[in-house]
C-alpha cells in the first residue's frame, strides 16, 4: 500500500434481492484530498458508503485503511467509527435542543462522570480551531443549517478520523452556506483528512474535489483527476452514453404550432417555495415537451411549481391565454392540469383505499364534495380504465398497495386521464415499473398528444424522452439553461447544455 | 350468503362482533334470563320497555354518538380529541343556562338550548381542529388544552353552581316520551346515525376524510383541502359533544360540570378501537365503533349484574379490554394465519381459489 493511501476498497460486491447493487467497485481515497462520489439514482453511491460504514456487509472485496496492515471486516457504524471513518448525512443526526459542546460529546466515552467545564473548554477549542461560527454553550437548534452541519463534522474530526463522508451536504444550503462549508473542507483537507464528497451538484464538485470516481448501475466507471475530465465526459460517464453515440433513433413528428395559436399554457417569471429559480415556461395544444437534467437541476420542482404543489412564491400564470391564478393543485385542476407526481408511494396513491377510489379521486374532487358519484358511476370508470390501460388488479375493490408498481402507475394516470385534461404533466411515469409498462405508456403519451392534449413529460431515461418529446427545456442548479428543438434533440447536445459549455455538434 | 360470510370474515368488524357475540352468549350461560325484556309501567305511569337491553342501549347514547365523531378525528388527523368530556360539559352548562334564562321551559327554548349548545360545542372543536390542522400540534396535545381548560369553562357558564332542570319536557328527553316505550335517548342515536349515514352517503366525507388520513400529501395534490378536512372532522365531533352533553343533562336533570361525563374520552377512544379501526387513522368504519361503544358498556351492565362491586368494575373492563384489543392487533392476527395455514394447509388454497373464483363471479352478476 501506498503512503499517501488512507483508504482503500478493492472489488466490493454486494447484491440485495433482486438487485445487484455493486459489482467489484474498486474505490481509493488519498490522504488530505477531495473525493468526488458521483453517479445518477441507483448507481451504486449510497450502497458504496453503507458497506463502508457497516451498515451493510459486503458480499465480497476487501477493504483496507491505513494504519492497519491486515485486511478489515466492518460490521456495524460504531466499528466504522472506531476506525476513522465518520458520516456526516444529509439530514442532520444530532439533537437540536442539546448544546453545541453536549452535541459534540454525546455518546462518546464513559457516561459515568462528565466533567461540563472541560468538554465546553475542549468544544470551544476544536470550534475556533476550525473556523466554526458557534459557542460551545449554544442550543444547537439556534445555529444555521450550515453551522449544525459544521459542527457535525467537527464532532467527527475530533474523532480522530482519517476519513470523512460527506453524504449530499450542501443540498441544503444557499450559496453563503456552501461557502463556508467548503472553507472547512479545505481547512480539513490541510490537515489531512481524506474526504469523500457525495453531491449531485456538478459546479460544487468542479470548485472543490481533485478527483473523481463514477459509478454506474453499480459498476464503477472510472477514476478521474478532475482537471482531467471535462464536464460533458463527466455527464457523458455518467449517463453512460458516448457523445458520438448519436444511436438511430426513430424519426419523431417535429411539432410546429401555428402562426397565431395561443399557448394552452405559458409561464411568467414562476417560482415556488421548494427552490426554482424564476423560469418562464409556454406549451401549445398538442404538444410535448420535457424537462430534462440531472437528479436535482430543479426539474421536478419546476413543473411542481405549474401545478401549484409547492407554495408559489412568485409569477404570472396564463392558461389558454387568459390569466388565471394557480395556487393549489385543485386551481390547476379547474384549469384542466393533470399532473402524476414523480414519487409514486408518497404523493400517488392512496394506498389503503381500492383501485376504483383511486382512479376517481381527482375527477371526485373536482365534481365536489357534495356530489359524490353513485357506485355504479364509479364501478363504470375504473372498470373502464382497467380496461383501457390493462390494469391487472383481482377487482376494482383491491386495495392499489397489493398491486404492482407499474400497475398503480397505471392507475394514477387513469386518475388523470379520467378528469380528461387538456395539459397532463407527467413526473417520472415510467420509473421503477417494468420495460413494457414503459413503452405503454410511451405509446399513451403519443396518442393523448394526437388527440390534442398538451403533455409534459419528464424522465431519467434520456432515449425515452428523445422519442416522445418534441422540444426539451434543460435544468441545471434549478436554472433553465437551454432549450432544444428538432434537430438540435440529440444526446450530445444535451451533455453538452447541461455541462452549460456552448453548443456545438457532438 | 355463504360467499357473504367469507367477505365479512376479512372485514374489521369480524372482532368486534365476535366479541359482542361472546359477551352474549357468556350472559346467556351465566343467566338464562338475562336479556329478558319486561314491560312495566314506570313512576310517571307510563308503559315502557325494561331490561338489561334497555339499559345497555340507553347507557351507551352519549359513548355511540362521541365514539362517531371521535372515528372521524381519529381517521382525518390520525390521532385523538381527549377533550371530548370536558367540551360536553362546557356544552351541558351552555344548554343548561338557556334553560334557565328561558323562565319558562318550552320545545322551542329546548331546541335553541340545543343549537346555542352546538354552536359553542362546534366553536371548540374548531379550536382543536385549529391546533391540528393548521399549527400541525399533535392531536393529544392540542385537545389537552381544552381537557383541562373545560371544565373550568363550564363552572363559570352557572356560576360556579350545579343548577337542576326541573321540567317534563327535560325529562322526555332524558327518559322516556309519553306512549313510546323506548327511552328516547335510544331513538335519537337511531336518528343521528341515519343522519350519519346519509352524509355519508350523499357527499364525500368518507371518501376525503380516509384520503387526508392515510396520505396527506397526495391527498392535497388531488385538490383537496386537507386543512379543511381535518377542521371538519373536528366540527363534526363537537356537534357529537352537543348531542351527548345535553342528553346527559337529560337524563340526570341538573348539570355537575365535574361529573358530566367523566373520564368519556377515553372509552370513545377505546370504542374506535375495539371497532378495529385503526388509531392511526386512514380507513374507518363508523359501524364498527358504535359497536364497540355497546360492547364497553355491556361489559359495565355484565358486571354490575355479576355484583362485582362498583369500585372493581374498571379493573376487570380493562381486562376484557386488553384481551379484545390483543385480539386485533397485527402480531396475533399474524399469528393465528400462520396457525390456520399450518393446521389446514390443502383445504386453504383450494378455498382461496375459490373465493377469487367467487369475487369475479358476484362482479359479473
Amino acid at each position: 500500500m501506498q503512503n499517501d493511501i488512507v483508504l482503500s476498497m478493492r472489488r466490493i460486491s454486494k447484491a440485495f434481492p433482486g438487485v445487484r447493487a455493486l459489482q467489484n467497485v474498486d474505490f481509493t481515497l488519498k490522504k488530505g484530498e477531495i473525493h468526488a462520489l458521483m453517479g445518477e439514482n441507483g448507481a451504486g453511491k449510497s450502497t458504496l458508503i453503507k458497506v463502508l460504514t457497516g451498515v451493510y456487509p459486503k458480499d465480497s472485496g476487501q477493504i483496507h485503511i491505513a494504519g492497519i496492515n491486515k485486511e478489515i471486516n466492518i460490521r456495524s457504524p460504531q466499528e466504522a467509527q472506531n476506525l476513522g471513518i465518520s458520516t456526516v448525512y444529509q439530514e442532520i443526526t444530532l439533537c437540536p435542543n442539546l448544546t453545541v459542546a453536549e452535541n459534540m460529546f454525546i455518546g462518546r466515552g464513559s457516561y459515568r462522570l462528565v466533567n461540563w467545564r472541560s468538554m465546553e473548554k475542549k468544544t470551544a477549542d476544536i470550534l475556533a480551531k476550525l473556523n466554526i461560527p458557534a459557542r460551545a454553550t449554544q442550543q444547537l437548534s439556534t445555529c444555521s443549517l450550515a453551522v449544525q452541519q459544521m459542527v457535525a463534522i467537527a464532532r467527527s474530526v475530533d474523532m480522530e478520523c482519517k476519513v470523512l463522508i460527506l453524504d449530499e451536504p450542501t443540498s441544503s444550503l444557499d450559496e453563503h452556506e456552501v461557502a463556508k462549508l467548503f472553507s472547512l473542507m479545505r481547512e480539513l483537507k490541510s490537515r489531512g483528512v481524506g474526504i469523500i464528497f457525495i453531491t449531485h451538484f456538478l459546479e460544487q464538485a468542479y470548485e472543490i474535489c481533485d478527483r473523481i470516481t463514477v459509478l454506474r448501475n453499480g459498476e464503477l466507471v472510472g477514476e478521474y483527476e478532475i482537471k482531467d475530465l471535462p464536464r460533458v465526459q463527466l455527464i457523458s460517464k455518467m449517463m453512460g452514453k458516448e457523445l458520438d453515440d448519436i444511436s438511430a433513433l426513430e424519426s419523431r413528428k417535429t411539432f410546429q404550432a401555428k402562426e397565431d395559436a395561443i399557448p394552452v399554457f405559458e409561464a411568467y417569471g414562476l417560482s415556488s417555495a421548494a427552490g426554482t429559480k424564476p423560469f418562464d415556461f409556454k406549451i401549445y395544444k398538442g404538444e410535448v415537451n420535457g424537462f430534462t437534467g440531472l437528479l436535482g437541476s430543479g426539474r421536478s420542482e419546476s413543473v411542481r411549481a405549474i401545478f401549484g404543489a409547492d407554495k408559489v412564491t412568485g409569477g404570472r400564470v396564463k392558461v389558454n391565454g387568459k390569466n388565471v391564478k394557480i395556487k393549489r393543485p385543485r386551481d390547476a385542476m379547474k384549469h384542466g392540469i393533470g399532473y402524476l407526481p414523480e414519487d409514486r408511494k408518497q404523493d400517488g396513491i392512496i394506498e389503503d383505499l381500492s383501485v376504483r377510489e383511486n382512479i376517481i379521486l381527482a375527477l371526485q374532487v373536482m365534481k365536489g364534495f357534495f356530489r359524490p358519484f353513485s357506485r355504479a358511476e364509479a364501478e363504470a370508470f375504473a372498470d373502464k380504465y382497467i380496461k383501457l390501460l390493462g390494469i391487472k388488479t383481482a377487482s376494482t375493490d383491491t386495495p392499489i398497495k397489493s398491486l404492482s408498481g407499474g400497475n398503480q402507475q397505471k392507475a394514477i394516470l387513469a386518475r388523470w386521464l379520467l378528469i380528461n385534461p387538456q395539459y397532463l404533466i407527467l413526473d417520472e411515469p415510467t420509473r421503477g415499473i417494468d420495460v413494457g409498462t414503459k413503452v405503454e405508456i410511451q405509446k399513451l403519451v403519443l396518442k393523448l398528444a394526437e388527440e390534442g392534449v398538451s403533455v409534459t413529460f419528464i424522465s431519467s431515461e434520456i432515449e425515452e424522452m428523445l422519442r416522445t418529446c418534441s422540444r426539451l427545456i434543460v435544468m441545471r442548479d434549478r436554472n433553465i439553461v437551454g432549450e432544444l428543438k428538432g434537430e438540435d434533440m440529440t444526446q450530445a447536445k444535451i451533455m453538452h447544455t447541461i455541462a452549460g459549455e456552448a453548443a456545438q455538434n457532438g | 350468503m355463504a360467499k357473504r360470510l367469507k367477505r365479512f370474515s376479512r372485514s374489521q368488524l369480524v372482532i368486534p362482533v365476535f366479541a359482542l357475540f361472546l359477551l352474549i352468549v357468556f350472559n346467556l350461560i351465566r343467566d338464562a334470563g338475562f336479556f329478558e325484556l319486561t314491560i312495566i309501567t314506570n313512576n310517571l305511569g307510563d308503559t315502557v320497555l325494561s331490561g338489561n337491553i334497555v339499559s345497555i342501549l340507553n347507557g351507551a347514547s352519549e359513548l355511540a354518538i362521541l365514539a362517531i365523531g371521535m372515528t372521524l378525528v381519529t381517521a382525518s388527523s390520525r390521532g385523538q380529541d381527549i377533550s371530548v368530556g370536558a367540551a360536553a360539559a362546557i356544552a351541558g352548562s351552555i344548554f343548561v343556562s338557556v334553560l334557565r334564562g328561558a323562565g319558562q321551559i318550552t320545545v322551542p327554548v329546548i331546541l335553541i338550548g340545543f343549537l346555542a349548545s352546538c354552536a359553542v360545542a362546534v366553536v371548540f372543536g374548531a379550536f382543536n381542529g385549529t391546533l391540528v390542522a393548521i399549527f400541525k400540534i399533535q392531536p393529544m396535545i392540542a385537545t389537552l388544552i381544552l381537557f383541562s381548560a373545560g371544565r373550568s369553562i363550564a363552572y363559570w357558564i352557572n356560576g360556579g353552581a350545579t343548577p337542576t332542570v326541573e321540567n317534563s319536557l327535560v325529562k322526555f328527553i332524558g327518559s322516556f316520551i309519553p306512549g313510546i316505550p323506548i327511552p328516547t335517548p335510544i331513538i335519537i342515536v337511531i336518528v343521528f346515525g341515519i343522519l350519519v349515514s346519509l352524509v355519508l352517503r350523499f357527499t364525500n366525507l368518507g371518501l376525503y376524510t380516509q384520503s387526508v388520513g392515510i396520505n396527506e400529501g397526495s391527498a392535497r395534490l388531488n385538490g383537496i383541502n386537507t386543512v379543511w378536512m381535518k377542521l371538519l372532522s373536528f366540527m363534526i365531533l363537537g356537534i357529537c359533544v352537543a348531542i351527548a352533553g345535553c342528553i346527559n343533562v337529560c337524563k340526570i336533570g341538573l348539570i355537575n360540570h365535574e361529573t358530566l361525563l367523566l373520564d368519556i374520552e377515553m372509552d370513545a377512544i377505546l370504542a374506535v378501537a375495539i371497532g378495529g379501526n385503526s388509531l392511526s387513522g386512514g380507513k374507518f368504519s363508523l359501524t364498527g365503533s358504535v359497536i364497540g361503544a355497546y360492547i364497553i358498556q355491556a361489559l359495565t351492565v355484565t358486571l354490575w349484574a355479576m355484583k362485582v362491586p362498583s369500585t372493581a368494575v374498571k379493573a376487570y373492563k380493562a381486562i376484557v379490554i386488553i384481551a379484545i384489543v390483543a385480539i386485533s392487533s397485527p402480531v396475533v392476527k399474524e399469528y393465528a394465519l400462520r396457525l390456520r395455514d399450518r393446521l389446514f394447509k390443502k383445504p386453504e388454497k383450494l378455498e382461496q381459489s375459490f373465493q377469487e373464483g367467487s369475487i369475479d363471479g358476484g362482479k359479473s352478476l
